[in-house]
């Protein structure tokens, strides 16, 4: 009776939800889709907290040829590596992640106006 | 002779002028007559169609007094959303009770069938309403004006109601501010007149937009919905706390994000 005891509460892993969407989506870790004006009536679509497992370069390069506009990776000291777009891509961005299966579509906020 | 021709043409002309509104005249007289005849003949019509309109209603005098009650309850029903069905039931208690005492205040009464949830849910709604009224659900809505918005030159954009809005979410200006200026993506500040001064071209549509995702965040309680909340920090983390029901909910903080680097670089430093 005294090891059922003991081995209940070690059994059972308050963690292991958490870990396991963690894994499997990144359940808090939210995709932010950014916009920032420039001059005139340009802007800059910026895309920030994809998973670090994916090459960035090769998302971008198919956001470009989709989209048809330019865009960088940007190397952030906090934030690590954010994806620049020319223009407003948010739209396109978060469908194109959808679509791509990238990113869950509730894990994706678009921010801006 | 030309001159004579002139006067001739002119005499024509004068005459063919006159001559054609009295023709005009004479056809609008017809027509007006016309219509009046046939308005006479409706007005005939109409009396005799209100009288036996009023025969009708002679004969069913006991049917409309019972009418009147069944609107009533219709009307106090609409928030139920089954106007079809009330409906259906008072022309059903119509066939049913002709003869019957016209003290019918609910459709199941004057007959022993069962109660249907609709109706005393209908029921008990009214009786809620007459009581108390700010129980009964429809809640008032709570209307925040239009941020209005002006251009300080061509760069920078003016908040003007900030303050008024900030007051009537009950929030401090800070966070309402912060949050703005992270979602705009830009640098702003408050000015003399406490209005948000913002960089950038904004509509106000675009302001709206934000403010709305703000309340929904950050001022909307998620159990009651009512807007009535208050927002607390809490060694760094931010509660907000329903005035009406009580509940709580931890809310994120505002974080700006990243922020590209926009316009000119100093290429020397």
């Amino acid at each position: 009776m005294s090891d059922l005891d003991i081995q209940i509460p070690t059994a059972f892993d308050p963690f292991a939800d958490a870990k396991a969407e963690d894994s499997g989506a990144g359940s808090k870790e939210y995709v932010h889709i950014r916009i920032q004006q420039r001059n005139g009536r340009k802007s800059l679509t910026t895309v920030q907290g994809l998973k670090k497992e994916f090459s960035y370069n090769k998302i971008l390069k198919d956001l470009k040829k989709e989209f048809c506009c330019n865009g960088t990776v940007v190397q952030d000291p906090e934030l690590g590596q954010v994806i620049q777009l020319q223009g407003d891509q948010r739209k396109n961005v978060s469908t194109f992640l959808v679509q791509a299966g990238i990113v869950k579509k509730e894990h994706i906020k678009i921010h801006g106006f | 002779m030309a001159d004579e021709n002139q006067l001739d043409a002119k005499d024509e002309v004068a005459e063919l002028a006159p001559f054609d509104p009295t023709k005009k005249k004479k056809k609008k007289k017809v027509t007006i007559q016309d219509t009046e005849d046939d308005s006479v003949d409706k007005l005939a019509e109409k009396t005799e169609n209100l009288s036996v309109s009023e025969g009708l209603e002679s004969t069913f005098a006991g049917l409309k007094k019972k009418k009147k009650k069944p609107v009533e309850t219709s009307i106090l029903n609409e928030d139920t959303g089954d106007a079809g069905e009330d409906l259906d039931d008072h022309a059903g208690e119509d066939d049913k009770g002709d003869g019957l005492v016209p003290e019918h205040r609910y459709p199941w009464e004057g007959s022993d069938r069962d109660y249907e949830y609709e109706e005393l849910l209908g029921r008990v709604f009214n009786i809620l309403r007459e009581n108390n009224p700010e129980l009964a659900g429809d809640r008032r809505r709570t209307v925040m004006r239009p941020p209005q918005v002006l251009r300080e030159g061509t760069k920078k954009t003016v908040f003007v109601n900030f303050m008024d809005l900030c007051k009537t979410m009950h929030r401090q200006p800070d966070h309402v501010m912060t949050f703005l200026l992270a979602e705009l993506g830009t640098s702003g500040s408050l000015d003399g007149q406490q209005r948000l001064v913002v960089k950038g071209r904004f509509a106000p549509k675009n302001f709206e937009g934000i403010l709305r995702r703000y309340v929904n965040e950050y001022v909307i309680c998620l159990g009651c919905k009512s807007p009535d909340t208050i927002l607390s920090k809490e060694n760094r983390l931010f509660f907000l706390r329903c005035e009406k029901c009580g509940s709580g909910r931890s809310v994120a903080p505002i974080k700006a994000g990243f922020v590209a680097r926009v316009g000119r670089r100093n290429a020397g430093t």
